[in-house]
């Protein structure tokens, strides 16, 4: 964790008063309504928010492939409004291109991101034997079930060498008990490489299972609603789910969000 | 294993019935009092291409030659012309419409145009086969390059690849199972278009063999033309579907059975 001249924890992103107006004239749609947050280096941060509040053209905005209409995107202390590369993401469906391996998939990630080819190499066949799927290194995506091929995306995001992670809605689509093993595993995973995290997810379960912080949207044109900390201590095990404090927040949370439906436009 | 004992239980109901058509074919002419001029039996067809076979054989060395330079060429031609259409802005859109607009020009229109322009050496044949060989590779590959997948597009480009990146690494492989359903039907068209090339204006190969034999009034060869150009026609379609099955390793196997 690096530590900057004031003493506190380094911003690894900053959002700032973000707003995305689609279309022009009487068609013209505010997605975004002025979003601020921010991640601090090491940090898991979580959004919730209603669907249709914005959450994926923000993380569009901020991976650089939109601009914002109004604001900027600070990435690492430095202004990164409207450019790519500074991020490493992991989507909903694991998108792993068809034609290539599991290596070849991880290796083709990471030289992207810029990573050496030999070093690429290297470091895929090592987390590939330590996250128990190295026999799949050289089968084609389509042979995996929908919880692997999410272990190999994270796993992608994860070698990257950029700092922030965005992940967006990563366990959407795996059904609820495959979801529960994903969150624990991806749980382990981070707590023993602290990475910064940007995290976009309908569950309140699965955001305050993970998270140090929770960011809540309103409905479009999305706002922060509020934001939590949350208390629980790190490591962290399913132990958590029966506690009274973690169905008190989650109420709480929940409160809010039906509020931000019906006031949000 | 499993794979050959379904090739066969799919191959024999056809083969069968192929075998049956030809019997009936040879007791039609044997017995059935049809005249060896009109239609000339299985067996006098067989027998005639044994006995002329190092004929046979010159022709159809240079109907093969032809066909295989004209179908390379052409579907080189489609797949640059297609890379280009789609790399270079604003290209797409002024050539495509004429592109398909070219192809209601009737090929054995330009054929004696062709001739009389270039004589008749190999050249102008085979610009008649490239120019019909390169259509379908460059409509299927074009169509192939267009459209990939979204939600790869969006990944590659949120951490942060380049354009050349995204052709070679998701536009171009995405395009390749389109371009070889172009690659199959240009094989055909190949075969084709070198036969009818070697009519208009040709001194060998089977499309000049086979007016020869015809108006010679020598059924029984031009039967023996036809059955060695379907053959042909047919092993050129196997090799290119042979090709993509081991080209294109990552589908399902369920994926290959419907298409």
């Amino acid at each position: 964790m690096t530590i900057n001249k004031d003493g506190n924890r380094s911003e690894t992103l900053r959002v700032q008063g973000i707003r995305k107006d689609f279309g022009k004239g009487a068609s013209r749609k505010e997605v975004l309504g002025g979003i601020t947050l921010s991640v601090a280096d090491g940090e898991f941060v979580s959004i919730v928010g209603p669907s249709g509040s914005g959450k994926s053209t923000l993380f569009q905005v901020i991976g650089g492939l939109q601009k914002p209409s109004e604001g900027n995107i600070w990435i690492n202390g430095e202004q990164t409004t409207g450019e790519r590369g500074h991020i490493s993401y992991m989507p909903q469906q694991s998108a792993l291109l068809p034609w290539l391996t599991v290596t070849g998939n991880i290796e083709l990630s990471l030289t992207i991101s810029g990573v050496d080819r030999q070093e690429a190499k290297q470091k895929t066949k090592e987390w590939l034997e330590r996250i128990g799927l190295d026999e799949y290194g050289n089968a084609f995506p389509h042979v995996l079930s929908g919880g692997m091929l999410q272990r190999v995306s994270f796993l992608r995001a994860l070698l990257a060498p950029q700092r922030l992670m965005l992940l967006d809605e990563p366990f959407g689509a795996l059904d609820a008990l495959t979801r529960l093993h994903m969150q624990q595993w991806l749980m382990s995973i981070w707590e023993q490489n602290r990475r910064s995290v940007l995290l976009v997810t309908h569950s309140i379960e699965e955001a305050l299972f993970l998270s140090d912080r929770i960011i809540v949207l309103s409905a479009a044109p999305a706002v922060v609603l509020d934001e939590f900390q949350v208390p629980f201590q790190r490591p962290r095990s399913e132990a958590l789910w029966t506690d009274p404090r973690f169905n008190e927040m989650k109420q709480q949370i929940y409160e809010l969000l039906k509020v931000g439906v019906r006031t949000g436009g | 294993m499993g794979n050959n004992t379904s090739f066969w239980s799919k191959a024999w109901p056809p083969l069968v019935t192929l075998a049956g058509v030809i019997a009936c074919w040879q007791a039609a002419v044997t017995w059935g009092g049809i005249d060896q001029w009109m239609l000339p039996s299985p067996l006098s067809i067989v027998q005639e291409a044994i006995r002329i076979w190092p004929r046979l054989l010159m022709h159809m060395r240079a109907t093969v030659q032809l066909t295989l330079f004209g179908f390379v060429g052409g579907s080189a031609v489609g797949f640059v012309l297609a890379a280009l259409l789609h790399l270079i802005p604003g290209m797409r859109r002024a050539f495509y419409p004429l592109i398909v607009l070219s192809q209601s020009i009737p090929i054995i229109a330009i054929a004696p145009i062709l001739t009389m322009f270039f004589g008749y050496g190999l050249l102008p044949k085979v610009m008649l086969v490239v120019m019909v060989c390169f259509f379908p590779v460059a409509i299927a590959m074009l169509s192939g390059l267009s459209n990939p997948d979204a939600q790869l597009r969006n990944y590659l480009q949120m951490i942060g690849i380049g354009k050349w990146q995204m052709f070679w690494r998701l536009e171009l492989p995405h395009a390749i199972v389109h371009l070889f359903s172009g690659l199959k039907i240009a094989a055909s068209y190949s075969v084709l278009s070198a036969i009818v090339a070697e009519w208009i204006g040709s001194n060998r190969g089977l499309g000049y063999f086979m007016i020869l034999s015809f108006k010679g009034f020598m059924p029984d060869r031009v039967f023996a033309a036809v059955i060695i150009i379907v053959l042909f026609s047919l092993l050129l379609f196997a090799i290119v579907a042979l090709a993509e099955r081991l080209i294109i390793r990552w589908q399902p196997a369920s994926d290959q059975h419907t298409k």
